[in-house]
């Protein structure tokens, strides 16, 4: 329970800064934090990406499979998302099965990154009806501070950049470890970012360290995709937005996308 | 203007049929037929929490449970709830609880459940309409009701309330919105597709033109059940 008063201190802390419009660290309220992208850390997995936002860190791995298609797309290969939040990254988190929450900033970033026409899911058919591959980006958070979604979006997002492609055997199983020299097929031109804004006594805030996100009441993430919108999701407590706030977070989340797309490819 | 799949206005929404008090054992309850979605939302509490942990001293619970029975679908569903399931359970439930005053009712629970019986796209708006309604048929104080609809966009024009036969369409986008009415305030917003930001600001502008057209139906319903006595007027 003491980490509860702890929560409710720093709530308060991150409230009182915002009222004097300030935030904690020093930041505007529509700035990122340092992010910090390292690609390809884990030997053992097809792609990797190491994301650090501030002092929250994600890590995402990638590992193939083979599997049959779906009966709606039999020649297209699909991808499994999975965000694991564990007491590794904070003391807060229960030991046990996945928080719904963790479960909700999973799919949020696998919607981002599904509906962007990002992945080319045609390729990954190995024979049509019968055989696809299936891309399983598993994340790990490390250390929760903070703006969970999308740092797991983007190091899905650089673990997809930067994978390898399996060898397989006659028999179309893989043959693990060994690698053909392409990558895995996505559409560069198209990719999709999420911006995460979380409202705190009326004042939007991008990147919002855990205190900011306990004192806030509600959340909403965008998916956003050069000048087009990919996803919208409104989430984290009871707090309601605007319409006319809606449309702000839209415009400033396009005007920032080139400045994190540098900094991730 | 092209028409649509099922000859319905841009602007159209389904048939919408509403019934409250239908179960006899839940204190609010409400019978949805929205086109050819049948949902049933019942409301129960506020009650005893347990385990008593979960228990919030300042403001009650609401735990909100949106479930498809196995047969709503064409492939029968599992009846183990999914990701799907559960997310969708949180984000209505945060909703819903938009609309109740929960501050009044510390350290007690609000049971809201939705059962989906026949699906046919935008359930999730469907079973908010109805689960707001049975809130207010339970005599729960709210601020509003939660209105809710989906709005998008199929076969290259914006639309008001897509089929399943409409989303499946190549270029289809659908947007769940909520809305609490009548401050017109957004408490549900999910979409995914692939939209230019100014029809992205349009479809929001047709769901909060079908929203207030769900809240009308919605007093109308609630008018019928309950009628106003004298000479106050809505």
């Amino acid at each position: 329970m003491s980490n509860d008063t702890l929560k409710i201190i720093n709530a308060e802390k991150a409230k009182t800064y915002i009222a004097q419009k300030k935030r904690e660290d020093g930041r505007d309220f529509l700035d990122h934090r340092p992010i910090d992208v390292k690609v390809n850390v884990i030997n053992s997995a097809d792609g990797s990406a190491w994301v650090k936002i501030g002092n929250t860190e994600i890590i995402a791995g990638i590992k193939f499979g083979i599997s049959t298609p779906y009966p709606d797309s039999p020649n297209q290969g699909s991808m499994v998302f999975n965000l694991e939040v564990t007491n590794i990254a904070s003391p807060d988190v229960e030991t046990g099965p996945p928080s719904i929450e963790a479960m909700e900033f999973g799919r949020i970033a696998d919607r981002v990154i599904r509906s962007a026409e990002f992945m080319d899911f045609d390729k990954l058919c190995v024979v049509p009806g019968e055989k696809v591959l299936t891309v399983f980006v598993d994340c790990y958070a490390i250390n929760a501070d903070g703006n969970l979604i999308d740092a797991a979006q983007f190091a899905a997002l650089s673990a997809i950049l930067n994978c390898k492609m399996p060898k397989l055997d006659e028999n179309n199983n893989i043959i693990y470890k060994e690698y053909t020299d392409q990558l895995l097929p996505v559409n560069k031109k198209n990719l999709p970012l999420s911006f995460t804004f979380y409202k705190v006594d009326g004042q939007l805030l991008l990147d919002a360290t855990d205190g900011e996100e306990y004192a806030a009441n509600a959340r909403f993430t965008l998916g956003i995709c050069n000048d087009v919108v990919v996803a919208y999701h409104k989430g984290g407590d009871s707090g309601t937005f605007t319409i006319d706030e809606i449309n702000t977070m839209m415009d400033i989340a396009s005007s920032k996308y080139n400045e994190i797309k540098k900094k991730l490819l | 203007m092209t028409t649509r799949l099922d000859n319905r206005k841009v602007d159209e929404l389904r048939k919408i049929k509403i019934e409250l008090g239908v179960s006899k054992n839940a204190e609010g309850s409400c019978y949805l037929e929205w086109g050819k979605n049948i949902v049933i939302a019942t409301v129960n509490g506020p009650k005893p929490v347990f385990p008593r942990h979960l228990a919030d001293p300042q403001k009650a619970v609401v735990d909100y449970k949106y479930r498809m029975a196995c047969f709503s679908v064409s492939e029968r569903k599992s009846p183990v709830p999914g990701k799907r399931d559960k997310e969708i359970s949180l984000v209505s439930g945060n909703a819903l609880e938009s609309a109740i005053m929960v501050e009044q009712f510390p350290n007690t629970l609000i049971d809201v459940n939705v059962l989906i019986l026949s699906a046919d796209a935008g359930t999730r708006v469907a079973a908010l309409t109805a689960a707001s309604l049975a809130a207010a048929d339970a005599g729960l104080p709210m601020r509003g009701m939660i209105s809710a609809v989906a709005a998008g966009r199929a076969n290259e024009q914006l639309v008001l309330d897509l089929t399943k036969d409409e989303e499946d369409t190549a270029d289809a986008v659908d947007m769940a919105c909520a809305f609490l009415m009548p401050q017109k305030e957004i408490v549900l917003l999910q979409m995914d597709g692939f939209v230019k930001k100014e029809d992205c600001s349009k479809i929001l502008e047709n769901a909060l033109i079908g929203a207030e057209k769900i809240y009308d139906i919605q007093k109308k319903a609630l008018l019928e059940k309950y009628p106003l006595e004298g000479e106050i007027q809505l």
